[in-house]
């Protein structure tokens, strides 16, 4: 039940992206969160030292992901909810529909989260039978186009004020035709007005998590706009699904790390919602669930401890690393072909559904390193692209062309005075044939480079060369 | 000149693949920048710093060139690479090849902490706080990637070309941003990278100068081959030519106007 995977294709999906205008205008937007973050960063002079303190929270909670998971599936059958393990998307999968079918569920509302769409929850809810509405208005507006989203924070960020007044009139056939929707205010108003009903209709809230408390049992979202609330509140039952590497040992830990996700995120200081859900509904209580389960997600998560890509569990999803990158602001998130895009899901993408379909993504950077500048948990992320290319190679998965192209150069690269005496002549020769013009607009072998750009033509004889030239004759 | 300089520091250039190859008058640049520092400059054989097998994953080939190239360096008080790039590469990421093997991670953590990249070297370690030279119109500086990153080469360079006579400097917006080149990345990504590169030619040209400089002849020559493909009449230039005052070669990517030389 998991979603297509169009990453083996990531180079024509780059194309599409490039030629698509609409998406180009859209994509100016992703680089507002650069100025917002770094304004925020800029008023907290300790924002490093939160880092260092995340990563190591982080860190601490990987080493002892077992006791900290086994804690905090007892806090949770204290506080009276349900603790699921799914060791594969198809598991977690299989345990919604059957919570779903046991309650006689037909309708769900869902609170934005990235592991749902990770094991293709919506389109599974459908097939049995189930109404799933997502309540955030990004994720809102990506259902009703059928589209995955192209942010882990900003899930519409592909789509335009334009488009999203054409989805409504398209799917809200029953308001008037002839209503003003130019206003973003009066978009929102009217996805306000449609989801108020859902929420009050809904069987069952799923909801994703933030951080999963070992210390309480407890479950966090942080969200801006209040529907994760209306969500996980008023149904009889709130699912959470959630990915294992969410443990965090305590309350106090979260504070900690919630310090650094808005600021990276979207440049807050602090989400306008920071919701803590413990267990159902208490005797006394004025409301809440009356039922309260979480589906702890593996999906390869597992596999990942004490490995190259361990670093990776300490994500927080903020989306920092995609908002400063090249290649993301280039084609948007839908290239990447699967979930994560950026370079959090260049990393994590290989890990979950394998480096053979996911192998293009770690490949497609020029390890800029901006990500792991902006990373606010420090994962090395360029070197874990790297570590992708190395078991590449080791498997033979790198093309044909590549590996012939290295090895030829290899040999050379590996003794000097062969390299020395076939570049100076290779050097001459090309600015012979280079120095009318100063630059080649076409060369053999050349080909992905001189397509786009002209190639500078070498000055003459190589600097080895006639640095040995000088030394003989002067020193 | 600052007077803590030691006499006569024996410097090993590492001239970088692209300089030796593409445009050797960067590196007699960088000489010329180094001596004047009071350095004593040599040039051992060498190749390339092992970036592109580094990259493309094939750890085993860029293990034999970095054993190769430390043993080339053994003799020299420092190296420096007119190169952010491939100082970072010596300076980081030799360390990082060989961290399972415990004798040559200390050789490689020796290696790597007399590594420096040329501009930084000069200012930061040699104390040079202005350079006699002079070059007449308005430059932007592009800071590349792993200069700027792995070795916070930043304001030095916009320091020692403040005090090149007749050079106005302007700052492009997004001067901290790649400009798409990434090594192999350029040729395997080719139109993905021309994106990449399009935006900052368009940066370049919205700033108003007349020269871009920076440290790295990779992202140089893939910035002058886009321009210059547009038509834009930027010119391109490494900024050692700059502070060395060595600006008779053509730009890159340009002809010789006059007699050949």
């Amino acid at each position: 039940m998991t979603i297509a995977v169009t990453t083996p294709r990531f180079k024509d999906n780059v194309h599409e992206a490039l030629h698509d205008e609409r998406l180009q205008g859209a994509l100016l937007h992703a680089s507002n969160f650069i100025g917002r973050r770094s304004t925020a960063v800029d008023r907290l002079p300790e924002f490093d030292a939160l880092r260092d303190s995340a990563r190591a929270i982080k860190d601490h909670t990987l080493a002892h992901l077992d006791l900290y998971l086994e804690a905090y599936e007892r806090k949770v059958a204290e506080a009276g909810g349900q603790v699921h393990y799914a060791r594969t998307s198809a598991e977690a999968v299989d345990i919604v529909l059957g919570l779903c079918k046991e309650r006689g569920a037909k309708a769900v509302t869902k609170g934005k989260s990235m592991i749902s769409e990770e094991i293709g929850l919506n389109a599974a809810l459908e097939g049995a039978g189930v109404e799933a509405i997502e309540t955030d208005l990004g994720e809102y507006i990506i259902q009703l186009r059928g589209e995955a989203p192209s942010h882990i924070i900003a899930p519409a960020i592909h789509v335009t004020k334009a488009d999203v007044e054409a989805d409504f009139r398209r799917a809200h056939r029953d308001l008037p035709p002839d209503r003003d929707l130019s206003q973003p205010e009066q978009l929102l108003g009217e996805a306000r007005g449609i989801l108020r009903n859902k929420f009050l209709t809904a069987d069952i809230g799923i909801t994703g998590a933030n951080f999963l408390v070992a210390e309480t049992g407890t479950s966090i979202i942080v969200t801006n706009e209040g529907n994760g609330d209306l969500t996980q509140i008023l149904p009889k039952v709130h699912v959470v699904v959630a990915s294992i590497e969410k443990l965090v040992p305590t309350l106090s830990d979260v504070a900690q790390i919630l310090r650094v996700l808005a600021r990276s995120a979207t440049g807050q200081d602090m989400s306008v919602y920071t919701t803590l859900s413990t267990g159902p509904r208490r005797p006394g209580d004025p409301d809440g669930p009356e039922e309260y389960h979480v589906i702890l997600l593996d999906n390869g998560r597992s596999a990942m401890l004490g490995g190259d890509f361990e670093d990776m569990l300490r994500c927080i999803r903020c989306g920092a690393c995609m908002n400063h990158c090249p290649v993301y602001h280039a084609v948007g998130g839908h290239a990447y072909g699967w979930v994560y895009p950026g370079p959090m899901g260049a990393v994590l993408t290989p890990s979950l559904i394998g480096v053979a379909e996911g192998g293009q993504l770690p490949n497609a950077s020029t390890f800029c390193g901006r990500c792991e500048q902006v990373c606010p948990m420090r994962i090395p992320l360029p070197k874990m692209m790297r570590h992708w290319r190395e078991r590449e190679f080791e498997r033979h998965l790198s093309p044909a062309t590549v590996r012939s192209g290295l090895a030829f150069w290899a040999f050379f690269a590996k003794r000097p005075a062969l390299y020395r005496f076939a570049t100076n002549l290779g050097m001459r020769a090309l600015n012979l044939a280079g120095r009318a013009r100063g630059r080649f607009s076409w060369l053999p072998f050349a080909g992905g480079w001189t397509r786009y750009r002209d190639m500078t033509a070498p000055q003459g004889p190589t600097f080895q060369s006639q640095w040995r030239a000088k030394s003989g004759a002067v020193r | 000149m600052d007077e803590a300089v030691k006499p006569a520091l024996r410097v090993g250039l590492f001239v970088t693949c692209l300089v030796d190859l593409m445009r050797p008058s960067v590196g007699f640049a960088a000489v010329k920048l180094l001596e004047e520092a009071g350095c004593k400059v040599v040039v051992p054989s060498q190749t390339c710093c092992g970036q592109p097998a580094y990259n493309s994953g094939d750890r085993a080939t860029a293990q034999a060139i970095a054993r190769q190239t430390m043993a080339a360096f053994e003799d020299c008080d420092a190296v420096v690479a007119p190169s952010g790039s491939c100082a970072g590469m010596l300076a980081k990421h030799y360390p990082e090849l060989f961290a399972d093997e415990p004798d040559m991670a200390v050789k490689a953590n020796a290696f790597a902490a007399k590594c420096h990249e040329l501009v930084s070297f000069l200012f930061d370690r040699l104390g040079v706080r202005k350079v006699s030279a002079r070059y007449d119109g308005a430059v932007a500086y592009h800071d590349s990637c792993s200069g700027l990153r792995e070795l916070g080469v930043m304001s030095q360079p916009r320091k020692l070309l403040a005090s090149v006579e007749g050079l106005r400097l302007v700052e492009m917006n997004e001067a901290d941003v790649c400009c798409g080149f990434g090594g192999t990345f350029a040729v395997k990504y080719g139109e993905l990278s021309d994106a990449i590169v399009r935006q900052k030619s368009a940066n370049v040209a919205a700033s108003g100068a007349d020269t871009l400089l920076a440290g790295d002849l990779g992202c140089l020559m893939n910035m002058a081959g886009k321009m210059q493909r547009e038509g834009r009449a930027v010119k391109v230039r490494h900024v050692a030519e700059v502070l060395a005052g060595m600006t008779n070669d053509p730009p890159i990517g340009e002809a010789a106007t006059g007699a050949k030389r």
